[in-house]
């Protein structure tokens, strides 16, 4: 019964072996040149001073709409590709179909500059 | 798969929760999310008739209404954006240009 | 391994659906990649598109098509209500461009968007399944949330896409839970399989999930036919949105919401009749009366006809309380005639108003009936139809809606209607007097009529007038829809 979940056990040890080796390895091989700036915590790129409270550019929002918009997309693939040998062609062909009008999506978000950082 | 009552006393509760957040809420986001948290609930009682009926039709709705809460989610925010842009705050109580 | 059988779908129900769609995505690639400048010819090319749907549609006339294994039929009833959604689109497009151009936001989204519009309301009228009707719903508003809010250097604008999301959102959720507790209290999502699962229960009115069911579900679609207590969001919304956009909301997304309304009420829970119709009874005659009495006093003339248009939202309730033959078939054909009146009294709306949305009042109005005689007397024939009185579609309509009533013996709630419908006159005369018995208060350059916006009045016009003086033949066709349903 147990025996189900060796598979699991086995990715847990080697997932967390792999992330304990390189920290460890890291720390010992690796050249340590300690500046303040690699001191500050990691703020995804941004100055991590001021308060939290600051405006992000609206930028962020146009990027995080499309974001949400075509990952959750996503889910209609799923159900598809656990029953993509039993589907066949035909939901080859019905998926071709789904991604092609996600295409237009992208094109138009493309050519309207909506992609672009500056 | 006998507790169906449960889960629907939590959905419901959900559910309620989002209507008074919506109805007493200012902050448009806030609100949106007070709505998000409705349709969370309705995701569920569809998922527990589902499981409960033994059969996939509710599960199949409850795809859709993610996915379509998404593309909602998307055009609320570019609406609230373009309200920002005009009024400097996102506040319900700052949506009172038309009277009666 | 087993092949899942895939069962042989007809795709003849939903060819007009995927033309458009189609139609839509091409427009939008057309859009961003041609230089920009005019964006008229996308406008030409929708017209020409909804159109050949139009062909589309009614060449399926008479047919009885179900597909999909039952998530979407092709019917009479589908039809004549596509057949409206394509008119309302088809003249709005039409007013659109001129409108756009004067406003500074001319964008060729603004056409694509409105074909998905019609997807979405073409998707509700022939959704035979909870879920089609639901995605239906979601095309049709997530559309026109954009469509209210599209002019975005406008506030009132704004304001108006924002309102309409939050509440349109909300009420969603009402009608998705009302989904969910019908799906489980019936076992399933198809609307026929609903109704023999109800029609078996012994006691379908004790069962208290059903019933909620329904309510909430009722709910929901009162929030979208705008109907009173649920109305609060359409004044603003339609007084802040483009006036074409307004024109447009008020006819397509109405009767999309009462096709799919009936579609549920009339064919999956016709077991519950008593309990609906005496929950709309209350509903139909709150819509009438809030709507005409607050528009007596608009000055406002967009939310004078949003307040009207609550209380069409009435009269036509008042025929799906019958839920006879008569008053449902009075349903389509005050829908298909409400289109025609109320988008041509909106383009008229538009020749009369500047840039910015100024001037936009009854007073307006003063002395058009000198200066443009034919603008004047156009606008005269769309108030005439909209107050009911003879011989304009309107009134054939109302008396549909109305006799369909008393046949089933709701007396009263017909004599409120017509009592109603008689204090919605002084409004709608309001407009008249300003326009043949008032001197223009000053000077200014009327906007000149383009062709295109000429050619929807002429098509209003003549779609106020002649349905009613020969009622006859579309409420044959009206008739022949409801038979199946």
């Amino acid at each position: 019964m147990l025996g189900a979940y060796l598979p699991i056990l086995l990715l847990v040890i080697v997932a967390v072996g792999f992330g304990l080796c390189s920290l460890v390895f890291s720390s010992l091989i690796g050249p340590k040149k300690i500046s303040a700036l690699k001191l500050s915590p990691y703020e995804s790129g941004c100055e991590p001073v001021g308060t939290a409270r600051e405006r992000f550019s609206i930028k962020f929002y146009l990027i995080a709409m499309l974001f949400i918009l075509f990952d959750i997309e996503a889910v209609f693939l799923y159900p598809w590709a656990i029953l993509y040998k039993k589907l066949g062609v035909f939901g080859l062909v019905e998926m071709g179909l789904f991604i092609v009008i996600l295409f237009v999506g992208y094109i138009y978000v493309w050519k309207k500059g909506a992609l672009e950082w500056e | 798969m006998e507790n169906l009552n449960g889960y629907l006393v939590v959905s419901a509760i959900l559910f309620a929760i989002g209507t008074i957040g919506v109805l007493t809420r200012k902050n448009a986001i806030v609100i949106f999310m007070c709505i998000e948290l409705m349709l969370n609930a309705v995701n569920l009682t569809f998922v527990a008739f589902s499981r409960h009926l033994g059969h996939f039709d509710g599960q199949i709705f409850v795809l859709f209404i993610m996915t379509v809460a998404a593309a909602e989610a998307a055009v609320g925010l570019a609406l609230m954006i373009a309200f920002y842009k005009n009024k400097e705050s996102i506040s319900v109580d700052d949506v009172n240009m038309m009277k009666w | 391994m087993d092949m899942i059988s895939i069962p042989v779908v007809n795709m003849t129900p939903i060819l007009p659906e995927i033309f458009l769609s189609v139609l839509a995505m091409v427009l939008l690639l057309l859009n961003v990649f041609s230089p920009s400048g005019k964006k008229s010819y996308l406008a030409y090319i929708s017209f020409i598109g909804i159109a050949a749907t139009a062909v589309l549609v009614g060449a399926g006339w008479g047919g009885h098509i179900e597909s999909f294994s039952g998530a979407v039929i092709l019917d009479n009833f589908a039809t004549f209500f596509k057949m409206i959604f394509l008119l309302a689109a088809g003249l709005t497009v039409l007013i659109s461009d001129q409108y756009m151009e004067r406003e500074e936001c001319n964008h060729g989204e603004l056409y694509p968007l409105i074909l998905f519009t019609v997807v979405g309301m073409m998707l509700m009228a022939s959704g035979t399944d909870l879920m089609t009707i639901f995605l239906g719903l979601e095309v049709m508003s997530v559309s026109l949330y954009v469509l209210a809010g599209f002019n975005r250097n406008n506030k009132k604008s704004n304001e108006a896409g924002l309102k309409y999301f939050l509440l349109g959102a909300f009420s969603t959720g009402f009608l998705l839970y009302g989904m969910a507790l019908t799906y489980g209290a019936t076992g399933t999502t198809r609307v026929y399989k609903i109704a023999s699962v109800v029609g078996q229960m012994t006691l379908p009115s004790a069962n208290i999930m059903l019933l909620a069911g329904m309510l909430l579900m009722m709910t929901g679609f009162a929030f979208k036919i705008a109907a009173a207590p649920f109305h609060m969001w359409t004044p603003d919304v339609y007084e802040g949105a483009p006036t074409p956009m307004t024109a447009f909301m008020s006819a397509g997304p109405k009767a999309a919401g009462f096709a799919a309304l009936l579609r549920i009420l009339l064919v999956a829970l016709p077991t519950l009749q008593i309990e609906w119709s005496q929950l709309l009874w209350v509903l139909a005659v709150l819509t009438m009366t809030v709507g005409n009495i607050t528009a007596l006093r608009q000055d406002n003339i967009k939310r004078m006809l949003a307040y009207s248009s609550i209380a069409h939202a009435g009269y036509a309730l008042v025929g799906l309380v019958a839920g006879n033959g008569t008053g449902t078939a009075g349903i389509l054909f005050y829908m298909l005639s409400y289109a025609f009146m109320n988008i041509g009294a909106f383009a008229i709306i538009i020749l009369v108003s500047k840039k910015g949305e100024t001037n936009g009042n009854v007073m307006d109005f003063a002395g058009l009936g000198f200066k443009r005689p034919l603008l004047a007397v156009a606008m005269t024939i769309f108030l005439f139809s909209l107050a009911g009185m003879p011989p304009t579609a309107g009134f054939i309509g109302k008396f549909y809606l109305f006799s369909g009533a008393v046949q089933k013996g709701y007396i009263w709630l017909a004599v409120i209607g017509v009592l109603n419908s008689a204090a919605s006159v002084y409004y709608y005369l309001r407009v008249m007097v300003y326009m043949y018995m008032k001197e223009p208060t000053e000077e200014f350059e009327w906007t000149q009529v383009t062709a295109p916006v000429a050619l929807a009045l002429i098509i209003s016009v003549a779609g106020s007038m002649i349905p009613g003086i020969v009622p006859s033949f579309i409420l044959e066709f009206a008739q022949q829809a409801v038979k199946l349903i």
